[in-house]
Order: C-alpha cells, then structure tokens, then sequence
C-alpha cells in the first residue's frame, strides 16, 4: 500500500510544489481550527501560575462536579452498553421485518439536539410533567437532581456501541456460534466464551466513544441539572458557571481537565483503532498466504 | 436464503430476550420521551403553535442557525475534502499524529470547545487580536457562531471522505491521464465524480450536527435576541420562562428538521453502498 503510494508514477500525483502548497493548507487550516484552540486551553490554565491551577482543581466544588461526571459515566455507560450488545445481537443475527426501521431509530439520538433532549425529559418529569405532580407527592426528585442527569446523559449516548457492534456482528457472521450450539455449549456459553471475544474490540472502541461523550455532555445535562453548585454540576457545567462569574484562569484549569480525558480518549481510540488494523492485515495475510505460494 | 434463516433462529438463542430488550429500553428512552414533545406541542393548537414556531425572534434563531449550520458544512466540505486528501495521498512527518487529532472535535466537550475558541478569537486573544487591525470581529458575532459550528463538524467529511479516497482504483486515474487528460481535469472528471457521494453525506452529517449545537456556541455567540441568538437557546429561554409548550413547539420544529436530514443522510448512505456493490 505505502509503497505503491511512494512510487506512484507522475500521471497519478501532482507536482511537488502543488503537494506541498495543498499539505500546508491542510495544516494550517488543522493549526487554526484544532491545535491553536488546543493549546489556548492549556496556556490559559496556567497563566496565573500553578499554584492557582491546583488550587481550581482542589476546590471542593471542583472535587463534587469531578465524583458527579464518573457516576454519572458509571451509570450510562454500561446501560448502554448492555443495550449495544442485546440491539446488535437481535439485528445481526436474526431477520425481522422492520429491522431497517429499527436500526434508523437505534441512530435518531444522534440528529437530536442535545437541547431538545434534555426538554423532553423536562416535559415528563418536570415541576409541569406528565409525572410530574405524581413524583413530587412521593418526594421522588428526577430533573434537577442526578436521576435526570443520568437519563439524559443515556439518550445522548444512546446510539454509541450499537453502531459499532452492528456492522462488526454482520460482518463476522454466525458460523462459529452455530458451530458452538452444535458442540453442546449453551446460549450463554457461546455468547461469553466465543462471541465476546471476537467483538471485544469493536465493544472497547464504543465504550471509550461513548464515555467520552457521556463525561463532555453540556446541553442536555444542563437543561436537567438546576446547576446547583457542589450537587448537580458536572465538570462540563462547573466550567460553565466559573467561566459566567469571570472566573477564567479556574474555568480553563477545569477546562484542561477534560482537554486532557479527550487527549487520553484520542490516543486509547487510535491505539484500538491501530491494533484492529494490524490484527486484520495479519489474518488477511494468513488467508491469503496458501494462494499466493506457488 | 430462507433455509439459511431458519437454521439460524433454530440453532441461536436469545432473539426474543435480546430484541424484546432493544423494544423496550428504545422506547423507555427515546420513543416515549420524544413523542411528549409533540404531545405536549399539539396541546397548543394549530393557531397558537404556527404562531410559536414563526414569531420574528424564532425566525431570526432559525436564519442564524440554518444559515451558519450550512456555511461551516460547506466550509467543512471544501477543507475536509482537502485535509482527506493530503491525509491519504501524501506522506509528510507525523501524518498519524494528524490523523488521529482529526477526530479531536468528536471528543473534546462542547463547552470546553466553546470557552477556548472565544479565548482564542476575542479582542485580545490570539487570533483576535490578528483580527482586530483588519476590522474583523469573530467572537460575540455571528462570525464567531460559524467558526464554532466549523470547530464541531470537522471531523464528519474527512471521516467519510476518507475510506472512499482510499480504495480508489489508481487504475481510473492512469487512464485517464494515458488519456491525454490533465491532472486537474482527471481530478475533475474522474475522483470527484466518485467521491461525490461520501462528500456529500460527510456535509450533510456536519449540517446535522451543526444545527443542533449548543454548547460550544454559546461562549462565542454573544447571545443577542435577533442577531446572535441561536434556536437551541431559545428553547433553553422559554423553559427557564416555564413557557414549556413554547419550548416543546420550537422543539417540534428541530425535530422534524433533524427527522428529514437522517432520511436524507440513511437515503444518501443507501445508495453510495449501493454505488460501491455496482462499481465493484
């Protein structure tokens, strides 16, 4: 592949000074658009020293919103996860009529806005909800409280590991499951012991995607939250109240904590992303090996 | 065909327990949720409803984010297509490196985007300040609604645009250049034609997600009714005004919008699958 690309005759590339004028177009627009916003992060997390970083980060309001967003992942993620599998179980496996429909759906919060998706939550467990008045005779607290958070942190990553599971379970196909059944294993046997391990990775890639987005939300867990400080904020809203009071050098100080879980989330995606590659091209270089042998 | 499925659901378990599953958390979680915006929309009535969804602000919300939704998907086209590319045809030092920060807006929060990007294109941020002398002014503006919109749909084309440029046959190319044909005039003719569909979904992609921003906007837009004031936020405005049927009317109207992109972009999809089964 990299060779072919390397020695590629002229009438498939362009002149060297046209490549170059397109490779630093591409770059710069990159520079302007993510490293400079990057770096800003950063740079102005630091600017009143370190010793006020720390401190941003030390507060207890700080400390609260931190334990917040991990439960509020802790909750999501694998409820979500658990429906990934069982949504790419059902549609990779079995036929159905609908099944377009439903794979259309399993993506639909995807295209909402994050904003509507907190609103509809409102619109059921509100003060002026549907369960509202129910709730609040039983004391039961859901928006403006984590309850909602939680809810609305599940829709908008809703979609997340069935995407990924989906497509990988239709392209594997179900011979070596079969062959399982037919070996005497059960239904769970065949699940744990043969098709988690050939879905492990696609499963990994969507949770690190999912919680990532699950930790980043703002618009739908701030129309739920209430923003009461040191209880319903997470790092997201946390930053977004310091940043209302001025408060800028502790807002990026925050900030560059999620800079850095999205850095981190980069890197464990491409390493993923990099380890399935080789893992395939290894496995396409087995198949193919006996027919190439003369 | 039909042999092959009966097998399948007699020898694997579990389609009833794991389809029924997917039934009722979808629509514990999303179907019912949703359908009470509309519920709570049609409790308006048509006249009171038409009247929410058009008043001057709304419509003034509706040009501001279609139009800035559309021109940073377009921008997003043009560069991603180019950041495409350079990514796959050119070898230059840490190209992986590049690649992999592509993916940067999908998982850098929102309102951490939005903070960074007004610090970067206020008056006397970096790039602001670069601006300021040549009369430009991003942040606060509209302009700044757009470069944030831009920051978000990034990564959309170059992800789609990408795996098509990959597996184009250099074969067309050469051909094309044996030809006779120029180099721009095979870009022209023969690579665009064919990546014409991925771009396509890539813009469309970027535009659906730009019209539902929130987060990283509203740092950057400066919020003024009728002129920097986006539709999302408006929603936010009228629920903290416990206007909840105004709310859910404007929600209404986002939803639907958002409803006719993902046909278009599953109808676009569709036939660029198809396209490839064809070529192949």
């Amino acid at each position: 592949m990299t060779t072919a690309t390397l020695d590629a005759p002229v009438v498939t590339s362009e002149r060297p000074a046209v490549r170059w004028l397109l490779t630093g177009v591409a770059l710069a627009f990159l520079g302007l658009f993510l490293v400079v916003p990057l770096a800003a992060v950063f740079a102005s997390a630091l600017r009143k020293g370190i010793d006020v970083y720390v401190a941003s980060i030390a507060e207890p309001d700080a400390l609260a919103a931190v334990r917040l967003t991990l439960l509020i992942a802790a909750v999501a993620v694998p409820l979500n996860m658990a429906f990934g599998i069982a949504a790419a179980w059902a549609v990779a496996r079995f036929e159905f009529r609908g099944k377009r429909v439903l794979v259309a759906l399993i993506d639909l919060p995807f295209s909402v806005s994050p904003v509507v998706a907190g609103l509809i939550y409102m619109l059921i467990f509100g003060a002026q909800g549907w369960l509202g008045p129910w709730l609040n005779a039983h004391g039961v607290k859901v928006v403006f409280a984590v309850p909602g958070m939680v809810l609305a942190t599940v829709f908008v990553t809703f979609p997340f590991v069935a995407r990924e599971l989906i497509p990988l379970l239709q392209a594997q196909g179900s011979e070596e499951e079969e062959a399982a059944r037919i070996l005497g294993a059960s239904g769970w046997q065949t699940f744990w012991r043969v098709t988690l391990p050939n879905i492990k990775w696609g499963l990994l890639y969507g949770v690190i995607l999912c919680n990532a987005r699950a930790m980043g939300e703002f618009g739908a867990v701030s129309v739920v939250s209430g923003h009461i400080r040191g209880q319903t904020n997470t790092l997201p809203l946390h930053v977004e109240i310091l940043y209302n009071e001025y408060n800028f050098a502790a807002a990026f100080a925050v900030a560059s904590l999620l800079a850095l879980l999205a850095l981190v989330t980069l890197a464990l995606k491409t390493a993923v992303e990099w380890r399935v590659a080789r893992q395939h091209a290894g496995s396409v270089a087995e198949s193919a090996g006996p027919r190439v042998k003369p | 065909m039909t042999g092959t499925r009966a097998r399948t659901r007699r020898v694997l378990p579990g389609f009833g327990l794991s389809l029924g599953y997917t039934l009722l958390y979808l629509g514990l979680i999303v179907l019912l949720p949703l359908s009470a915006a509309f519920i709570k929309a049609s409790g308006l009535g048509w006249t009171a409803f038409w009247h929410a969804v058009t008043e001057p602000r709304v419509l003034a919300t509706y040009r501001l984010t279609f139009g800035a939704a559309l021109l940073a998907a377009a921008t997003n086209a043009l560069f991603g297509l180019l950041v495409a590319w350079v990514l796959v045809r050119y070898r230059f030092p840490a190209r992986r490196l590049v690649d992999a920060l592509v993916d940067l807006p999908f998982a850098l929060p929102t309102a951490v985007a939005g903070i960074a990007l007004t610090a970067v294109y206020s008056r006397n941020g970096w790039i602001g300040r670069l601006l300021e002398p040549l009369g430009i002014q991003v942040a606060f503006t509209p302009l700044g609604v757009i470069v944030a919109l831009t920051f978000i749909g990034l990564p959309f084309v170059v992800r789609t645009v990408q795996p098509v440029l990959q597996d184009l046959d250099s074969e067309l190319e050469e051909a094309a250049a044996s030809l006779g044909a120029s180099r721009w005039q095979t870009f022209r003719r023969v690579i665009l034609p064919h990546l014409a569909p991925a771009l396509i979904t890539g813009f469309a992609l970027a535009f659906a997600r730009a019209v539902g921003e929130y987060g990283s906007v509203i740092f950057i837009a400066g919020n003024v009714p009728m002129v920097s004031e986006i539709t999302p936020l408006l929603i936010i405005t009228k629920l903290e005004q416990y206007d909840y049927a105004g709310a859910a009317a404007i929600a209404v109207v986002m939803l639907v919008a958002s409803f006719v992109l993902l046909m278009l972009i599953n109808g676009l999809q569709h036939r660029a699958r198809r396209g490839e089964a064809l070529g192949a």
